[in-house]
């Protein structure tokens, strides 16, 4: 079985969805999409079952620049601002990977 | 030997077969999506199949109901769905084709069938939609305002998925071609006009289906464009579904769809 | 439940050289655990923690998209159209539940092709109770009654896990759990109370079949799990599979009353003294097998889900070689 190229996967996209005027956009999770059209409809099968009158912002997590947690520490990487680290950035050794 | 629960009988008029002729293909494509549960090649996509599915079987039940109250036996969607023979169900052929798996009879069937099953039929429904908003029938003419409105976002994302395969990789646009060739010669029946047509035309019931030609024609020409697909050649191909005589595949579908039913008379569920 | 795995004694998982600066970053870690607070996708946290998150949150996601098969297996035949619409709607759910929880699984660093892969190769594992086989139609409403009965009462304290993002994939998930179990008891409750012997029967046999392994779903006895107080801490493992099993026995003992089914027990009697119901012994022997992949359906299970996505691998290709060409095509326009 091919192992898990990262760059030939579906890229993850971040859902915020608006249930009713007024309110704000709340980040509710993410999925996969190829494009951000099929993102959009997917968000709404997914995250909002298609309810009436909910706003949907999809956004690709690569596309989101977040600021350091409060309490960084030494071993924390600068450069990295991205919302979640890096998948091959915690490669796991075999061994111990018992997922 | 288990008894089986009988089946029904339907005093079968224009009008019932009229409105179970869109009842019925929404039912059996309804039933062909129910397969691809767990199955679909990505989740999401899963996910949203099975929400089609499920526009579906709202459509269909809230026809098969009306259908039942036309007929006026006082038979229930339950027993038209489920303990009708087959040669009362008025489905478009072209609903009950494989389109994820091959039979034991039948050539493969794959993703590309079923993207392709769902634009071609969608695009037909929302056509069917529009004008039966100006049914004379206030009930059929409820049913499409709700219908309607689905379908729009059905077609949507099936034509997408058509440019998405068509435009995609050799593959996928092998395998589009591969489908549309399968499946071209059953939309025949989409147009075809006949005496229940007219029945329903005269009573301002609905369209007669070959007025929805040219709007499909044109519908399915622009994205077949962006996908990259060339119309095939008409053919005189005719399925024959709508008037109660199916092809091969019909017989499998409603045994299993049924079984359950026939299996247990007077089951309550 | 979905950490039955986890039950199993971990490799040494804690052999890290650790120097100063991360001794310290793990007490205030620690610290933040005992305040209570919520752990964040970009907060520090100890390689064990992010490792055993990930293997929790992805066993759970796995149980999700496996559990869509056996209920699938029936969404074809339901008997009304009424009851097709909840089975689908069931299954859609679980498997928005599954992505739900990809996702959550994903802030820790995994894609969701290598938890897929790790599923697929057999690595990963999955509840063990979509190992059986749905052989009637009553199959399915047991299920709804007793798994998802089991699967709530996992699910709940999991809203109140340290790990933020899986704890709101928990929430929103046990929003859209409630009408699981009622609508498969409810079904049960009709065929009892309404429907015919044959029906009545079909019911019964269902129930033989699907109440020990519902036992099994939460774990092996205490006595022979192991579960760090670490991660009872950490708010990610239930504490007790013997007191949780007590509690779902002692609620389904007077369910099946309400429904007019014998639980195949004939040991499961009310205790006045111990306030809870008595019952038999488990076999064990059976749930390790299952759990070491031979159960009546492991094999197809696994088979089904490599399937798919074998079979899906064309499509995903497409959707992202279609992107970019679109994505190139506007960059030269």
């Amino acid at each position: 079985m091919a192992t898990a190229d990262v760059r030939d996967e579906w890229p993850l996209w971040e859902v915020f969805v608006r249930t009713r005027a007024g309110l704000d956009h709340k980040h509710c999770g993410s999925l996969h999409a190829p494009d951000a059209k099929m993102a959009l409809q997917l968000a709404r099968e997914v995250y909002t079952r298609r309810m009436e009158g909910t706003s949907v912002w999809v956004v690709r997590s690569s596309d989101i620049t977040a600021s350091d947690p409060a309490d960084k520490g030494p071993l924390f990487d600068p450069a990295e601002d991205k919302v979640y680290r890096h998948p091959t950035f915690y490669e796991l050794p075999e061994s111990v990977n018992h997922m | 030997m288990a008894a089986t629960a009988e089946s029904i009988r339907l005093q079968v008029t224009p009008e019932v077969q009229y409105v179970l002729r869109l009842g019925d293909t929404c039912l059996v494509h309804a039933q062909r999506l129910a397969e691809w549960c767990g199955h679909g090649p990505v989740l999401e996509e899963d996910i949203a199949l099975t929400n089609l599915a499920l526009d579906l079987i709202g459509q269909a039940r809230a026809l098969l109901t009306h259908a039942a109250a036309l007929e006026g036996q006082g038979f229930d969607e339950d027993q038209l769905a489920f303990l009708r023979e087959e040669d009362q169900f008025f489905n478009l052929t072209l609903a009950e084709l494989p389109m994820r798996k091959g039979g034991a009879h039948s050539p493969g069937a794959d993703f590309a069938d079923t993207v392709l099953r769902n634009f071609l039929l969608s695009t037909w429904l929302g056509l069917c939609w529009q004008r039966l908003q100006g049914s004379s029938d206030a009930q059929l003419a409820a049913i499409a305002a709700k219908a309607l409105k689905e379908s729009a976002y059905h077609r949507q994302h099936a034509a997408d998925w058509v440019v998405r395969l068509g435009d995609g990789t050799e593959e996928s646009a092998r395998r589009l071609r591969a489908a549309l060739d399968r499946v071209w010669p059953y939309t025949n029946e989409l147009f075809v006009h006949d005496a229940v047509d007219d029945a329903a035309v005269a009573r301002g019931l609905g369209p007669a289906r070959d007025t929805l030609a040219a709007d499909w024609q044109r519908e399915v020409a622009a994205v077949f464009n962006e996908a990259g697909l060339t119309m095939p050649p008409a053919s005189p191909f005719a399925s024959t579904g709508t008037r109660g005589v199916h092809g091969e595949h019909m017989g499998f579908l409603l045994a299993e769809m049924q079984s359950l039913q026939r299996r247990y008379p007077g089951g309550r569920w | 439940m979905y950490t039955q795995a986890m039950d199993v004694a971990p490799k040494d998982e804690r052999k890290v050289v650790r120097s100063a600066e991360e001794a310290a970053l793990e007490a205030r870690f620690e610290a933040r655990i005992d305040e209570g607070a919520f752990i964040e996708a970009k907060d520090w946290m100890p390689e064990h923690y992010r490792r055993t998150l990930v293997r929790q949150i992805s066993q759970h996601a796995h149980s999700e998209i496996v559990g869509m098969l056996p209920e699938g297996n029936w969404a074809t035949r339901a008997p009304t159209l009424k009851r097709k619409a909840i089975l689908l709607a069931k299954i859609q759910d679980e498997g928005g539940h599954g992505l739900y929880l990809y996702a959550a699984a994903e802030t820790l660093g995994t894609s969701r092709d290598q938890l897929l892969d790790a599923l697929h190769s057999g690595k990963a594992k999955y509840s063990s109770i979509f190992n059986y086989p749905t052989l009637t139609w009553a199959d399915i409403g047991t299920i709804g009654w007793l798994v998802d009965g089991a699967a709530i009462m996992n699910q709940v304290p999991l809203t109140r896990c340290s790990y933020a993002p899986y704890a709101r994939a928990m929430v929103r998930i046990c929003r859209e759990e409630s009408f699981h179990q009622r609508q498969g008891f409810d079904s049960l409750l009709v065929m009892m109370h309404e429907g015919t012997d044959a029906q009545r029967a079909m019911v019964q046999d269902a129930v033989n079949r699907w109440w020990w392994p519902s036992l099994m779903m939460f774990g092996p006895p205490d006595k022979d799990s192991v579960h760090g107080a670490q991660s009872a801490r950490w708010g990610i493992k239930r504490i007790s599979n013997d007191d949780l099993r007590q509690k779902f026995v002692d609620a389904t003992a007077e369910q099946a009353k309400v429904l007019g089914v014998t639980p195949p027990d004939p040991l499961l009697k009310w205790n006045e003294e111990r306030g809870h119901y008595d019952f038999g012994p488990i076999d064990w022997d059976e749930f390790w097998r299952v759990v070491g992949g031979n159960g009546p359906c492991n094999r197809e299970r696994l088979a089904a889900r490599v399937k798919a996505h074998e079979d899906g691998a064309w499509v995903r290709e497409a959707a992202l070689a279609h992107a970019r060409k679109r994505a190139t095509r506007q960059e030269a326009a």
